[in-house]
């Protein structure tokens, strides 16, 4: 038994309540210890990629300590292959948005690498727990630093933004919380044992009827609202617009997955006649996001605001994926989930970059960019066209899975959300002219400096990912399909009533079981 | 003629409380003394008096005693509380060194009253007879009334104090009403036998009665809607240092005698306290924490906030059984760490000359005073309810019990509470930290005792939240000797 993940998860903050010894005078000094803290612990989640077997579906890294032994809370944590991409996906993204606050970020700042390094815990705390008061824990607890470095170094409506996204967050999650307890207590009344540990928990499953749909409920609400599953993402636009560059990145890189990982790792094992109840209605309000979030993006005036809708459209093609339950939707979301925190991570850095140059987002504003600044120009076109979903770029197979999935489920479905992919196009495209093609219409626009050396070394990782995945997505789907093989059967065998699966239903082909993991990826490719 | 038959006196059980009364004593000894001795000498000797009863107290842990025929039982559950009340009040002290040198008079009658309220209130705790618990409460209340008009020379405080007075002794006069109705119920005042001659009549109308009032005057002291009306004006006029004896010792007391009472001597009728308390604690945490969203002044806001408080450890006492007293008794404890360092925080801020309780003296005060904003940031999350900190454990206990006994619609109506209370915790957050002060805004006096005194709470708040474990068992297990 080893440690690492613990390091992993903790380094950032004990880093970060090192740094409150560094004066606050030393601007420089506090900026490349941040930095360097985060590095190391990426550096430190390497090992846990290639010590990783892709071919067990059990929790890896496992780490196992008394906490709270008569509640039967312990500090439990492992991971397997849904939540290694999403710490890896963490690891990646902080260092980035640390780097990203670079110049913009001069007021407070011994508090904000702090505050970045301590929400980096949170967010891998999250990730990593097996315990559900852990989880829960860790859960809210991130809030916190969220709302401070929206509402502290965020936009002219900072305020408003950082406590609609506290109250929103929280009224969902303590719900949960009253679910989690209940969950507890029947468990233990039935089982005799009193445990949050969520490996026992989901060998149990609670009796189909009220008391499950009412858990599954309170904890999808929990979810849905950090997705933001429509309709519950009004706070999700105020949120990007106001925070600054490194919140956007870690706002919708990370934490938006903590919705998505939310429900693949709670929902769908602890709930699964109710995930299959509800899996329609789910399903619905994803298409409907997908096809709302393209619609809104499009008649954006805002660049950023564009960005903050179209990861409601980006994100419910994760939930479409989810709830087909079948390998290739789950494998689509999974891998769209860290797409999506890739590509959307990189809009909203060089969003960040072009204001702050020019200290406006409006689309209006600029034009004709690209004579200016190509090197910015032609990584933009990169990370649009991954965002749109170009084949070649990750965005591609993410969503390619996933309407996949979604089409053995319902043709229509699909149909209507294949409209999203296409309407990513329009708006994407349409800003991506307006912003750089064109003659320059704005003098001020002429000398702006092209990419820094910083930039640069910001830019390249991602798109060497956003590439990477494109190419050859089998370096990380490797190492997901089998616990997402392992979930789909365990959510099925485990749904009391033998009812025909929603993925089942709706399938024209009598097909029976799945097909193996390997070949997942393989067989839609021509 | 037959000798007077002595009863044996036992001391040892009465003896943290006599350590307490003994330093009130002593302090107002040393301030009759002729040459008058400074006033941090009176203020070691009042802390040493409650170190040493917190001592003695952890010192009989393990040892239930009962003195004078059953009058007074100290077991695990009344060491606890007094635990709680003493560290409170210890907490109380420090923060008034400095904080009485600047705005009020210099007396020693000020600590010695602290002293005696304290000693009220551990009696109060130990209480097992109803009459013991009559005159705990009165002396408790009474050295509280006289300290919450402690700054004469403020109309506010005059209000408060006559306020709190005039109100307070009217409950008491509903309580003892109810202990007169009990005792001619059961022929005693004794609470094991009552319960013994409450068994099995449950719906006796005297004993019902009796209880009503009972559940009244205890609705008074621990600020319960609808008998909460006392408390955001008596909080706000009264010395900051005072409101959080107030708010932390007398609530603490009040609660764990109200528990006492319940759980021992009235168990028969649980069915009829727990219904009628649920619909209490529902309405309270829900008018406190809606009333306190409106509030700008920052005691009436943790008055309000105090009154929210009650009603979920009010979710506590109705889930009963041997989770619901534990959670409460360990609440009290993350509580009394909380509360006691928001308003210590309040009690090391001026403004030009005046006490800072406006919320918008504290705008910008994490540019001013970094660390002070991030202690009164700390406190005011764990009266949110953010892990890890100690009042989300606190709290987590709370729920539990109530989902464990079935209560699960109260839970929900508690977690939605919760929501609705983080906005106006968030709302001073929002100040000190994004907003710039108008004008001059609340700084810093500088205080070594006040300083120590917020130091360890913050250290209480962090190890409560995240080793809360030991302490929540302690706890649960103080409540045993009560389910007997």
């Amino acid at each position: 038994m080893t440690a690492l993940l613990s390091a992993v998860t903790f380094v950032p903050m004990l880093g970060g309540l090192a740094l409150v010894f560094v004066p606050r005078r030393r601007a420089g000094l506090l900026k490349t210890a941040a930095l360097l803290i985060a590095l190391l612990v990426f550096a430190l989640s390497l090992p846990l990629y290639f010590g990783f077997d892709g071919d067990s579906a059990d929790f890896q890294f496992e780490e196992q300590r008394v906490w709270m032994p008569t509640l039967g809370v312990s500090y439990h944590v492992g991971i397997d292959g849904i939540s290694l991409l999403l710490v890896l996906l963490t690891t990646f993204l902080t260092p980035l948005a640390l780097a990203s606050a670079w110049h913009a970020i001069e007021d407070r700042l011994k508090e904000f690498v702090i505050t970045v390094l301590v929400l980096e815990t949170g967010m891998l705390g999250v990730f990593v727990s097996l315990d559900l008061f852990l989880f829960y824990v860790f859960w809210e607890a991130m809030l916190i630093p969220m709302y401070f470095i929206i509402g502290v170094w965020g936009g002219a409506n900072r305020v408003y933004a950082a406590v609609k996204f506290v109250l929103y967050t929280l009224a969902g999650s303590l719900l949960m919380l009253v679910a989690i307890l209940a969950l507890y207590y029947r468990h233990g009344a039935a089982t005799g044992a009193y445990t949050f540990d969520l490996v026992t928990l989901a060998r149990w499953v609670v009796a189909p009827g009220l008391a499950q749909d009412l858990m599954f409920l309170a904890f999808a609400l929990a979810f849905a609202i950090k997705v933001p599953l429509f309709p519950f993402h009004t706070w999700l636009p105020d949120a990007h617009v106001e925070a600054p560059t490194a919140g956007s990145v870690i706002l919708a890189g990370v934490l938006l997955k903590m919705g998505t990982y939310g429900f693949l790792r709670f929902c769908l094992p602890l709930f699964p006649d109710a995930s299959l109840a509800f899996g329609p209605f789910v399903v619905a309000l994803a298409v409907v996001g997908i096809v709302y979030g393209a619609w809104v993006s499009t008649v954006q005036a805002d660049v950023k605001k564009l960005v903050a809708y179209s990861s409601v459209s980006h994100l419910g093609f994760v939930m479409l994926g989810i709830f087909t339950l079948t390998q290739q939707g789950l494998v689509g979301g999974v891998i769209q989930m860290v797409n999506h925190g890739l590509s959307t991570g990189a809009l909203f850095l060089m969003v960040g970059m072009i204001y702050e140059r020019r200290h406006t987002r409006l689309i209006a504003d600029f034009g004709g960019l690209w004579k200016v600044v190509p090197a910015f120009s032609a990584l933009f076109l990169i990370v649009v066209l991954s965002s749109l979903g170009l084949p070649g770029l990750n965005g591609f197979v993410g969503e390619f899975l996933i309407l996949v999935g979604a089409f053995g489920v319902s043709p229509w479905l699909a149909a209507v959300a294949t409209t999203g992919v296409i309407f990513a196009a329009v708006y994407l495209l349409w800003m991506y002219q307006r912003v750089i093609f064109g003659e320059i219409t704005h003098e001020e626009n002429r000398a702006l400096p092209d990419l820094s050396p910083r930039e640069w070394a910001m830019l390249v990782p991602v798109v060497v990912f956003i590439v990477w995945i494109g190419v050859y997505p089998m370096t990380f789907t490797g190492k997901t399909e089998a616990t997402l093989e392992a979930l789909i059967a365990q959510v099925q065998s485990k749904s009391a009533v033998p009812r025909v699966s929603l993925a089942e239903r709706g399938r024209g082909a009598p097909e029976s079981g799945h097909p193996p993991s390997a070949a997942v990826w393989r067989t839609p490719l021509p | 003629m037959t000798p007077l038959a002595m009863p044996p006196v036992a001391i040892g059980p009465l003896a943290p409380v006599l350590i307490v009364l003994g330093a009130a004593g002593l302090v107002l000894l040393l301030d009759l003394l002729p040459r008058p001795v400074g006033r941090e000498l009176i203020a070691t000797v009042a802390l040493a008096g409650l170190v040493g009863a917190l001592l003695a107290t952890l010192a009989r842990w393990g040892k239930p005693g009962r003195a004078f025929q059953d009058m007074l039982v100290l077991d695990d559950f009344a060491l606890f509380a007094n635990v709680v009340i003493c560290y409170a009040a210890a907490l109380v002290v420090m923060l008034s060194i400095d904080y009485l040198g600047r705005n009020g008079p210099e007396t020693g009658e000020y600590y010695a009253l602290v002293l005696f309220s304290t000693g009220g209130m551990m009696l109060l705790a130990a209480a097992g007879d109803l009459i013991v618990l009559f005159l705990a409460l009165e002396l408790m209340s009474l050295s509280l009334y006289v300290l919450a008009g402690l700054f004469k020379r403020e109309l506010a405080a005059s209000e408060a104090s006559m306020k709190y007075f005039i109100l307070g002794a009217f409950a008491t006069s509903f309580l003892l009403y109810g202990i007169a109705l009990i005792y001619g119920a059961t022929g005693t005042t004794n609470l094991d036998r009552i319960a013994a001659a409450a068994a099995g009549r449950a719906h006796d109308p005297l004993l019902v009665i009796g209880l009503g009032l009972l559940l009244v005057g205890f609705g008074f002291k621990i600020s319960s809607v609808p008998f909460h009306m006392w408390a955001p004006d008596v909080y706000q006029g009264a010395p900051t240092s005072v409101t959080a004896l107030i708010a932390t010792g007398s609530k603490a007391a009040a609660l764990a005698a109200l528990i006492r009472v319940l759980v021992t001597a009235l168990r028969g009728s649980q069915p009829d306290w727990a219904v009628l308390l649920w619909v209490v604690a529902a309405i309270t945490m829900t008018v406190g924490n809606v009333v306190a969203i409106a509030q700008s002044n920052l005691k009436r806001l943790l008055a309000y906030s105090s009154i929210a408080h009650v009603g979920y450890m009010l979710i506590g006492v109705v889930a009963g059984g041997s989770a619901g007293p534990g959670a409460v008794l360990f609440y009290l404890l993350t509580y009394a760490f909380t509360t006691a360092g928001a308003f210590g925080v309040l009690t090391l801020c001026e403004r030009a000359q005046a006490e800072a309780v406006e919320v918008g003296d504290y705008a910008g005060l994490a540019r001013r005073h970094p660390v002070l904003a991030a202690a009164l940031g700390l406190f005011l999350l764990s009266l949110v309810g953010i892990p890890p900190l100690a009042g989300f454990v606190g709290k987590f206990y709370l729920f539990a019990a109530a989902v464990r006994a079935g209560y699960l619609w109260l839970a929900v109506i508690g977690v939605v509470n919760s929501a609705l209370a983080a906005y106006y915790y968030l709302r001073v957050v929002v100040f000190m930290y994004m907003r710039e002060p108008e004008g001059a805004g609340a700084r810093l006096v500088p205080s070594f005792a006040g300083g120590l005194a917020l130091a360890i709470a913050l250290i209480g708040i962090v190890l409560l939240g995240v080793i809360p474990a030991p302490f929540a068992d302690l706890a649960q297990a103080a409540v045993a000797p009560l389910l007997r």
